[in-house]
């Protein structure tokens, strides 16, 4: 599988990164390898294996439904770029 | 100082020899004169180091404390420090202060009272195995100045080998402890996937990721695993099993031990010179009474391919938080919201972390999931239930952990693959979630080679036990880098 810069251009979408546009035909060949050396998994024999949730086979631990948190709102929005009131500023969504 | 056992620092703690502030000020002044050449450290935490210093100094002078107490350790900038900046390697955390500490921060320097010299270079979110791809530039290896450490924990390996800290901490998700341990003449221990809690160390491959410890030895890497290891109700995939006592652990001889040699491991691709020291290496084990026989892992050949799917595919999943609007880095040209979240992340991470992104996010895609994410986790099934077939036969697994020595800088910089290859004998561990560990086992060229134990889950004891009667018994691990 090899990808062409148009679809790295569309991966790079998806993945909400802005490339500079003459990293992509570099982008394109590097993946395109990558891409490559992971077709060796089309050949091994899966059929009726299961795949691999956990290496021991353990589920999700739960705790008990109780509040455990305090409130570190204000530690945490200090790291923020820009806050005001308790919340998170970006550039404006509706025109 | 810099040359004693972390036994012997706390032998001589204890014995009033020296303190632990004149311990630290000793490390503090080598790192101010020898790290300029290496840049195995970003941050340095001389202030706090001396403060935990004189809290253990106090702590021992009441006859209190642990064999850890007062013993300085610097910690890889991947683990979140109260107050301290952590960057990960990355423009994106360039400025960022965590505010908590990791588990295993809080374990080692709160509990058992070691003062943190600093954190440490590594590549860009872990994902590299040069140290090439940090923001803070590349780590020199202590070795050879034109050569790389190894990767992910560049810094972590540089700075005690070259004895600028009697020990570090390090993370493994696909061979980052033990390929930088072998290039660097270190002992390095990725344990048993959730050994050590992941709380506050921050996420790359989170089914693969481990922390552990890089070390001169067995012995001290056994000490600080010790005080690292252990369940943690905040990590959700921390396991309850107890701890083994690693130290009491170090002396059981190895008569009956058998240990296997994979065939797909000893095949070409591997340097002359470091199958002569792995032989060597199995030549002495053999003195020591260890059995050997060959075993295979056939999957094993499709581990490097296996990873790169799950690992970028996680990747992809984990560094989708980094969007300019809570923390980290945020573009100042953004005009809409859409254009915050790709030019925040266009600008704040490096070409690899760009391109494990874009991987993860091609192989978990409509369309390609099946064929790439669910595949691979299903040749994930079939490479761990090799080795449950071998560890059926023997009780270890010994390999080389590197096909060649330390490689020069821009060597593989530009060959994305090429760079991934070099990871051909550790990720198999990571894969299946089994403990793994590097030892020195001699040198070629000049330069450190290194041998690979594998043990089955839980096994970390069984592994230092039989790299510490290694080490008993030669003198490899024991050589310095000149210059330093």
């Amino acid at each position: 599988m090899s990808l062409s810069p148009e679809q790295v251009q569309q991966v790079a979408h998806l993945a909400r990164l802005e490339l500079a546009p003459d990293r992509v035909p570099l982008y394109a060949q590097q993946l395109s390898n990558i891409l490559a050396m992971v077709d060796q998994l089309a050949g091994a024999r899966t059929e009726g294996v299961a795949p691999m949730a956990h290496p021991l086979g353990l589920t999700q631990r739960l705790r008990p439904d109780q509040i455990s948190e305090s409130d570190r709102r204000a530690i945490y929005q200090a790291h923020a770029p820009a806050v005001a009131e308790g919340l998170y500023l970006v550039p404006k969504v509706i025109e | 100082m810099h040359t004693l056992s972390l036994t012997e620092l706390a032998a001589g703690l204890r014995a009033r020899r020296f303190s632990s502030r004149e311990l630290t000020q000793h490390y503090l002044a080598r790192i101010a004169a020898h790290d300029g050449a290496l840049n195995s450290y970003v941050t340095l935490t001389a202030e706090q180091a001396l403060q935990q210093a004189d809290a253990a100094d106090a702590r021992l002078a009441r006859g209190e404390g642990g064999p850890l107490t007062g013993i300085p350790l610097a910690q890889k900038d991947i683990f979140c420090t109260e107050g301290v900046r952590t960057a990960c390697g990355s423009k994106m955390l360039d400025r960022f202060v965590a505010p908590y500490d990791a588990t295993i921060v809080r374990k080692l320097h709160a509990e058992a009272g070691m003062p943190m010299l600093g954190k440490l270079n590594m590549d860009e979110f872990a994902m590299g195995s040069s140290n090439e791809t940090s923001y803070y530039g590349p780590v020199k290896n202590p070795w050879d100045l034109a050569r790389v450490p190894g990767g992910s924990s560049g810094g972590s390996v540089a700075c005690v080998a070259a004895g600028l800290a009697p020990v570090a901490t390090a993370t493994d998700t696909g061979g980052s402890i033990r390929q930088p341990a072998a290039f660097t003449n270190l002992t390095g221990i990725k344990p048993t996937y959730g050994r050590v809690s992941r709380y506050g160390m921050i996420a790359f491959a989170s089914s693969l990721d481990q922390a552990g410890v890089v070390a001169r030895s067995a012995e001290d890497a056994a000490l600080v695993l010790q005080a690292m290891s252990g369940f943690d109700p905040l990590d959700s995939t921390s396991l309850e099993q107890p701890v083994e006592d690693y130290r009491a652990a170090l002396n059981t001889p190895l008569q009956g031990l058998k240990i296997g040699l994979p065939r797909e491991y000893f095949g070409p691709g591997m340097a002359a010179g470091v199958r002569a020291a792995v032989e060597g290496a199995i030549a002495e084990l053999k003195k020591l009474g260890v059995s050997v026989q060959e075993v295979s892992l056939p999957n094993a050949p499709l581990s490097v391919p296996t990873y790169y799917v799950v690992a970028p595919a996680e990747a992809s999943s984990n560094l989708a938080r980094f969007d300019g609007v809570r923390y980290g880095h945020r573009s100042e040209s953004a005009k809409n919201l859409e254009e915050l979240y790709k030019k925040s992340r266009g600008e704040g991470f490096g070409a690899e972390v760009q391109r494990r992104i874009m991987i993860g996010t091609y192989v978990l895609s409509h369309g390609y999931y099946d064929a790439y994410y669910l595949q691979a986790q299903k040749v994930r099934t079939l490479i761990t239930q090799d080795f449950q077939r071998a560890f059926a036969e023997v009780d270890l697994i010994l390999s080389p952990t590197t096909t060649d020595v330390a490689f020069r800088f821009g060597d593989k910089s530009d060959d994305p693959v090429a760079m991934y290859l070099n990871d051909i004998y550790t990720i198999a561990a990571n894969l299946a979630g089994i403990p793994a560990l590097s030892l020195p086992c001699g040198f070629s060229e000049g330069l450190p080679v290194g041998f690979q134990l594998m043990g089955s889950y839980f096994s970390e004891a069984r592994l230092l036990n039989v790299a510490h009667q290694f080490q008993q018994a030669t003198d490899f691990h024991r050589a310095r880098p000149a210059g330093f």
